[in-house]
């Protein structure tokens, strides 16, 4: 379980976020949702300890992040996959190359047993014969899919993604959702999502936390968000027609 | 922020840089990658520019010693000295700043924007070991190399040119070259060529890790670095000059 308590952070005169606490449980799929600049990078890089926050505290498995000492904290990051929102794949390196690296820096597998996991990761994430193809040959759709092989290749405890479905095509996003929801089941981790996407919301969020200007406004589940008349909530997500629409049926069909 | 808190920046940033590698064969990897992008493709520009450097040395000295009580073969002597002492490892350095000083800014700082250096630390990788510390090791220990190969071409273009020009004789030149033949001096070249390196290696890297914004900011980088490692190599080879020569 990972616990965040009372976390604050600041960028010169700009407080980002003021105050945040939340849990977050294996074998669950948490999303923060929230307008741009309401503090979710800035938060869900505090968690991965890329950001130090000047107060509280963040809790791995009941152990402080805070007084861990550093190798403490490389040993939890190995435990660690990122999702990155531009993928942040290593651009002169091979598919291959790429999922293959966290095996070569942290295992003393044979060449032999790190081509078999990296093929096995690339066949779960359903990318097949692109293992000699470097990231610019990819699609963006293509890249998510191999920072998420690369993010599980070291069987991680933890999975984080920031904005993981961004600039992709509808279907695509579905399917990455998807893929991030099974591997979430599949493995029983702990998953955390920024996202923008509504239909993500709507689709995989089991635990959903609601962020605005650095303060944690709301939090519920995906079958909550329909009916909660919290004005900040129903202003972002159903800013659309449409979510309007689904969200008057859905209210509907509850009522019957 | 203020240059002193650049250059307390940058020694924290040394600080992280030496510790022991991660994974000794991922390190050696980087090394031989390092070897090629950082030392043997600078080798072509260095030689080109020693070899041609040598060459202008030769024909000034001779057009500037006219006076027939001065012996022919002081071309050669000065030649010699000026490319051990002075063109060789400071004009070479200052090339190398430029060129390899722009590529690890740019390389590094391109890693730092699209999260490759996020991802990197997130893996639990010292991103500062892993990137830095095989540039330095390669240029501290290859940059001698490339300078004693400028020195060779620096002293050989200037017979060339010799030859080429008629200014001066094969025989006098050699005799010149081979008179006072003093080792400290190319042990001083070396000195300076491994200093030079190191800030070659690390000021760079410094501007690249820890550049913010987007693809122009890296470009702004990159140039500042430049003018950054030139000038505390001429800063430096005076102070160096002075504690080594005199």
């Amino acid at each position: 379980m990972i616990e965040v308590k009372d976390i604050h952070k600041s960028f010169g005169d700009a407080h980002v976020l003021k105050g945040i606490s939340a849990t977050f449980e294996a074998g669950k799929t948490s999303l923060i949702i929230g307008q741009s600049g309401s503090g979710k990078t800035v938060f869900i890089k505090s968690l991965l300890g890329l950001h130090t926050p000047e107060k509280g505290d963040i809790c791995y498995d009941g152990k402080n992040y805070g007084n861990m000492s550093t190798d403490e904290r490389r040993y939890l990051r190995k435990e660690i996959g990122m999702v990155f929102q531009g993928s942040a794949l290593f651009d002169s390196s091979t598919v291959e190359e790429n999922v293959m690296f966290p095996l070569k820096m942290f295992t003393n597998q044979s060449k032999s047993e790190m081509l078999e996991r990296v093929n096995f990761v690339l066949n779960r994430v359903d990318l097949v014969d692109a293992n000699n193809k470097y990231p610019s040959e990819l699609s963006g759709g293509m890249q998510k899919r191999v920072a998420i092989a690369r993010a599980i290749v070291m069987k991680p405890k933890y999975l984080f993604c920031d904005e993981p479905n961004s600039g992709l095509d509808p279907r695509t996003a579905i399917l990455i959702d998807n893929l991030i929801q099974e591997i979430t089941d599949e493995y029983n981790i702990i998953t955390v999502i920024n996202t923008h996407d509504m239909n993500s919301v709507m689709e995989i969020g089991e635990k959903i936390i609601f962020l605005q200007h650095g303060i944690k406004e709301w939090e519920g589940t995906s079958n909550d968000i329909f009916k909660t008349d919290n004005k900040a909530v129903t202003d972002f997500v159903y800013s659309s027609n449409l979510f309007k629409k689904v969200r008057q049926a859905y209210l509907m069909e509850d009522k019957k | 922020m203020n240059y002193l808190e650049h250059i307390g920046k940058y020694f924290l940033m040394l600080k992280q840089v030496f510790k022991r590698p991660q994974k000794g064969k991922i390190f050696r990897d980087s090394l031989v990658r390092e070897l090629d992008d950082l030392g043997n493709k600078s080798l072509g520009i260095s030689a080109f520019i020693a070899f041609f450097v040598g060459g202008v040395v030769a024909i000034q000295t001779a057009l500037n010693v006219d006076n027939p009580m001065i012996p022919k073969y002081l071309i050669g002597f000065a030649t010699k000295r000026s490319i051990i002492l002075e063109f060789a490892p400071t004009f070479i350095s200052i090339i190398l700043a430029g060129k390899v000083g722009s590529f690890i800014t740019s390389s590094i700082g391109t890693m730092r924007v699209t999260e490759q250096i996020d991802a990197l630390e997130v893996m639990g990788i010292n991103s500062l070991n892993y990137l830095v510390l095989p540039k330095i090791i390669t240029t501290i220990f290859f940059y001698p190399f490339i300078i004693s190969i400028a020195i060779f071409l620096g002293i050989f273009g200037g017979w060339v040119a010799g030859e080429l020009t008629g200014l001066f004789s094969s025989t006098d030149y050699i005799d010149g070259i081979q008179l006072e033949f003093k080792s400290f001096f190319y042990v001083y070249a070396m000195i300076k060529t491994m200093v030079f390196a190191f800030v070659i290696a690390t000021i760079p890297a410094y501007h690249g890790y820890y550049v913010k914004g987007g693809s122009l900011e890296v470009g702004r980088s990159s140039t500042r670095a430049v003018v950054w490692t030139s000038v505390t190599i001429i800063v430096l080879n005076y102070f160096l000059t002075q504690m080594l020569l005199s």
